[in-house]
């Protein structure tokens, strides 16, 4: 076989281990540009692994390709926020162009073009991926000027003209890409002093450090708002030889983007908020879990760690304690993820950690308990992480000072679409939706979502709403749309989201959404009747109880919290009085006008047909 | 698995006895309570995908066939609102795929159909046909699989993989697109054989993989779910023990050798 030397180089790169897939995959197709069936079969009888299991591994995530692709692939972020912004025209540049539609292959095997979900720069939309490249602020002429100049070097760098802010021109990373922080708070964002909290954790025993945090009371901002402390005391009491510390950087909710400021301004305090944690539950493994969105930070992100090394801050023996004979030893690893928004899942994320399709597990066993090959493990997000050495640092009642009872501390928000001040703002907790409107400068606001596709659309009712646990949670993505858009092709356009998102494991979430998107596209036609908003919410309703894991537990809510907080924009669009019980509305009446376009009366309203 | 600690489970009011560690299925199965399902099968790994099973524990709806029964644990099982559950997971299922019974070879002892008749799921329903097209690999001499009767249950996936040791199936693909794969260009290409326990009917609870030449065994009237409704096995039998065979099954054990080595090997590509 053509290629047997770099593919046997690579699998033995990893030790021929099939736990290191993703990171096999990567390699070989960074230098062949896609994973053919022989290379499959290839990767297989060398990690001992069949054939169909690597394919299912390839066609689970977005960024392995089965086909063969140009040099240059383009994967341009189809999200709404971009939509909004102009990408239907950069896509048609992009087209032009090239030559090409969306899927395609140019015949010099240049290019090719994709669209994906969010990529992470919705305060810079429209934005596209170009391999590892990211470029930002899209318009039709600055996409033929791109292909015009890769056409003629050949050579990504040098489509970066001016680097972005702060780090994004850093040797290493060298991007576009800006970080827009717009507001710096107290405790991430502000100035800080590395390393004094994990050092102040090192003059500590272990249990105390988890005391502060949970003296501290704080809660995990990944979304689910659960307690730290907890988890790793969980983690801490199960018996075992090993333990893993993992990051979640897989940041895929559309409209986040505040884990990829703080990889790219605060690396560091999230390596020493790890390390903390790995100290506090008796930790020797720490691995980040990168989305392969953010590739373009992973050498400088490597460079850290290597940093860190050689300050003795990771690895072996990181802290001695002669007399009460301790060691304690620590390093990190850094999986990059290939595209799948269900990674975020914690145990999704194992999974593909442990080079796996990234489905979710079943719960129980928690991870805490049995999670990366059946080891304790803590899963926590990057602003998460960030905070630990601060609190260690500043101690607990600094940190409830901050914020509400109920939810110490402060929120990273990236507020993105129609706004004139988009980017990363640092707000205690408890601040109003209002307050966070207008400094960012809302055009017009008429809804928000807030947390991202699996959050809720909130209308002006709700703008005196605080952000925080206990009122309005969000892991950090506030949407605003101003009154010129359509609420129902945003909704529209999450169900999209979801439908290209769910893993398929289970029949609600994999089946459902495709038919509670259909049943919305129906009354966006103006094909709706009543029924039909009852229709959406007992599909909604099922799809979310019976679901197995927290993407279906969510998809149905951009249906249903647009019916409950926006009704009136359903109603106009349906055939019938929304409520058919109100006085003066005859249902009979209703119908005639349907009787006549049918040509044939209802089998429901008319009973005498015989109807069911 | 089992601890044989005994414990007590409340199930739609009913008080019964169970295993600690036995699944709420199994502990209900014992009793002769029927919770429905299509991916697990007797043997088998239990997967908790089609959620056909679902069942409420104190408030919270869980597939009762991987969900640990915990000592007194109030579950709902046939209530409305679960049974209303189940049926719609039933319909999903059969508007997700190309459903024509009457030309069928699998109908009367298909699980998909029978779990219609006894939900009482007769008529068409309000869901949409998503109609796929998925080829046909009729390439083995022996064995056939239409993928669009396909449930995605798995359950030749895990038999394949933990009885035969073979492998012959994995999933490929996500979401909507994600389906059966076949280690190989097609089946012919794979080690697949008749006898086994893949191909076996137990396996494939709908008319998906075929057996060629076996069409239509049995005359309507004296086909498996004619007269006994589906699980009926089950209610009708209280002795668990007479139920199914114990298969061994690969898992990843925690103490298996991890060479550190490998595992922690800091070696990341840069970009290229
Ligand atoms: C579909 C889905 C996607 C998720 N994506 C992310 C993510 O990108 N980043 C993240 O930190 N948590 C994500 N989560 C939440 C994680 O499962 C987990 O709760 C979190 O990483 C825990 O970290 P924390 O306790 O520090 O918040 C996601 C959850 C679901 C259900
Ligand atoms: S809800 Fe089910 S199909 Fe959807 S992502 Fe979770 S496990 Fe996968
Ligand atoms: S597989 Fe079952 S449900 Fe599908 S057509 Fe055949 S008999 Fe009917
Ligand atoms: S082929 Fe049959 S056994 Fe295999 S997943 Fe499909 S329905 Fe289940
Ligand atoms: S990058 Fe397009 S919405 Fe986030
Ligand atoms: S039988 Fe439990 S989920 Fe399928």
């Amino acid at each position: 076989m053509e290629h047997r030397k770099l593919i046997e180089t690579s699998c033995s790169h990893f030790n021929n281990d099939p736990r290191r897939m993703l990171d096999i995959l990567w390699q070989i197709q960074n230098s062949l540009g896609w994973i053919s069936p022989d290379t499959m079969e290839l990767i297989a009888q060398l990690t001992n692994t069949y054939r169909v299991e690597v394919e299912g591994v390839v066609t689970f995530y977005a960024f392995f390709m089965s086909k063969p692709q140009g040099q240059f692939v383009i994967h341009l972020c189809e999200d709404i926020i971009d939509r909004y912004a102009g990408m239907l025209p950069v896509q048609n540049a992009f087209e032009q162009i090239l030559g090409i539609k969306v899927g395609e292959t140019t015949k010099d095997g240049l290019f090719s073009l994709h669209l994906t979900s969010c990529i992470g720069m919705s305060d810079q939309a429209p934005a596209a991926l170009i391999n590892d490249m990211v470029v930002t602020n899209l318009s039709p002429n600055k996409t033929k000027i791109l292909i015009r100049t890769l056409k003629k070097t050949r050579n990504l760098a040098s489509l970066v003209k001016t680097f972005g802010d702060g780090n994004n021109s850093h040797e290493l990373i060298k991007s576009m890409v800006n970080n827009n922080i717009l507001l710096k708070g107290d405790v991430l964002l502000g100035d800080i002093n590395i390393n004094a909290g994990l050092n102040k954790a090192f003059s500590l025993p272990p249990e105390e450090v988890i005391a502060t945090v949970q003296a501290s009371n704080f809660k995990g901002r990944g979304g689910a708002g659960y307690s730290s402390a907890k988890k790793w005391l969980a983690a801490a009491a199960t018996q075992a030889d090993k333990r893993f510390v993992i990051c979640n950087a897989d940041e895929g909710e559309p409209g986040t983007f505040k884990d990829r400021v703080l990889l790219t301004e605060r690396a560091e305090l999230l390596f020493e908020g790890m390390t903390t944690v790995a100290y506090a539950i008796g930790s020797q493994h720490g691995i980040l879990y990168l989305r392969a969105e953010y590739r373009y930070l992973l050498p400088y992100l490597e460079s850290l760690l290597t940093k860190r090394r050689n300050e003795g801050l990771l690895g072996t023996d990181i802290l001695v304690d002669e007399t009460e004979n301790t060691r304690f030893s620590f390093d990190i690893r850094i999986q990059l993820g290939a595209g799948a928004y269900i990674c975020g899942e914690e145990t999704s994320l194992i999974s593909s950690c442990e080079g796996k399709r990234g489905e979710p597990k079943n719960k129980p066993p928690f991870p805490a308990v049995s999670g990366y090959l059946g080891y304790p493990t803590v899963v926590n997000n990057v602003e998460t992480f960030c905070n630990i050495p601060r609190i260690v640092d500043k101690g607990a009642e600094w940190f409830t000072s901050i914020g509400t009872p109920e939810s110490s501390g402060t929120k990273l928000l990236s507020v993105c679409g129609d706004c004139t001040r988009p980017g990363i703002y640092e707000f205690p907790m408890g601040i109003t939706l209002g307050e966070v409107l207008s400094l960012a400068g809302a055009k017009d606001p008429e809804a928000i979502q807030i947390g991202g596709a699996s959050g809720v659309m909130v209308g002006r009712a709700d703008f005196e709403r605080q952000l925080c646990f206990e009122d309005l949670p969000t892991a950090g993505a506030i949407m605003i749309f101003s009154s010129q858009r359509n609420i129902l092709e945003i909704a529209d356009y999450f169900m999209h989201f979801f439908i290209e998102e769910s893993c398929g494991y289970c029949t609600p979430c994999r089946v459902g959404n495709v038919f509670l998107k259909q049943g919305l596209e129906k009354i966006m036609a103006g094909k709706g009747e009543t029924s039909d908003l009852k229709y959406l919410q007992d599909l909604g309703k099922t799809i979310i109880q019976t679901s197995r894991c927290g993407l279906g537990h969510s998809s149905p809510k951009p249906i249903l919290s647009t019916m409950k907080n926006f009704p009136l924009v359903y109603a106009a669009l349906l055939k019938e009085h929304p409520d058919g019980r109100q006085a003066g509305f005859n249902i009979q009446h209703a119908l005639d006008e349907s009787r006549i376009i049918a040509k044939r009366r209802s089998i429901v309203f008319d009973p005498d047909l015989g109807g069911d | 698995m089992s601890d044989n600690k005994k414990i007590t489970l409340t199930i739609d009011g009913k008080t019964i006895q169970a295993e600690s560690g036995q699944s709420i299925m199994n502990a209900c199965d014992a009793q002769g309570i029927y919770i429905p399902r299509l991916c697990d099968s007797t043997g088998l790994v239990p997967q908790g995908s089609c959620r056909v099973c679902s069942v409420k524990v104190n408030g919270r709806v869980v597939a009762a066939c991987t969900q640990p029964a915990e000592d007194g644990a109030n579950i709902e099982h046939e209530s409305d609102e679960i049974q209303g559950y189940r049926k719609d997971l039933v319909r999903m299922l059969f508007h997700e795929g190309n459903h024509l019974c009457p030309i069928c070879e699998a109908s009367g002892r298909c699980e998909l159909q029978a779990m219609a008749y006894r939900f009482g799921i007769s008529q068409a329903t309000t869901y949409p046909y998503l109609q796929p097209v998925r080829p046909v690999d009729a390439s083995h001499p022996d064995i056939a699989l239409d993928n669009n009767r396909c449930i995605l249950c798995g359950r030749c996936i895990r038999a394949s993989r933990d009885v035969d040791g073979k492998n012959v199936f994995e999933y490929v693909g996500r979401g909507i697109h994600k389906r059966i794969g076949v280690n190989g260009d097609c089946l012919a290409d794979t080690n697949a054989d008749l006898n086994d326990y893949a191909m076996s009917l137990e396996v494939c609870p709908v008319g998906c993989i075929i057996r060629k030449g076996e069409g239509f065994f049995s005359p309507v009237g004296e086909r498996q779910y004619d007269s006994d409704k589906i699980g009926s096995n089950i209610e009708n039998h209280t002795a668990h023990s007479s139920l199914g065979k114990l298969i061994k099954v690969h898992q990843i054990d925690p103490n298996d050798a991890i060479h550190d080595d490998i595992d922690q090997s800091n070696v990341n590509e840069d970009k290229s």
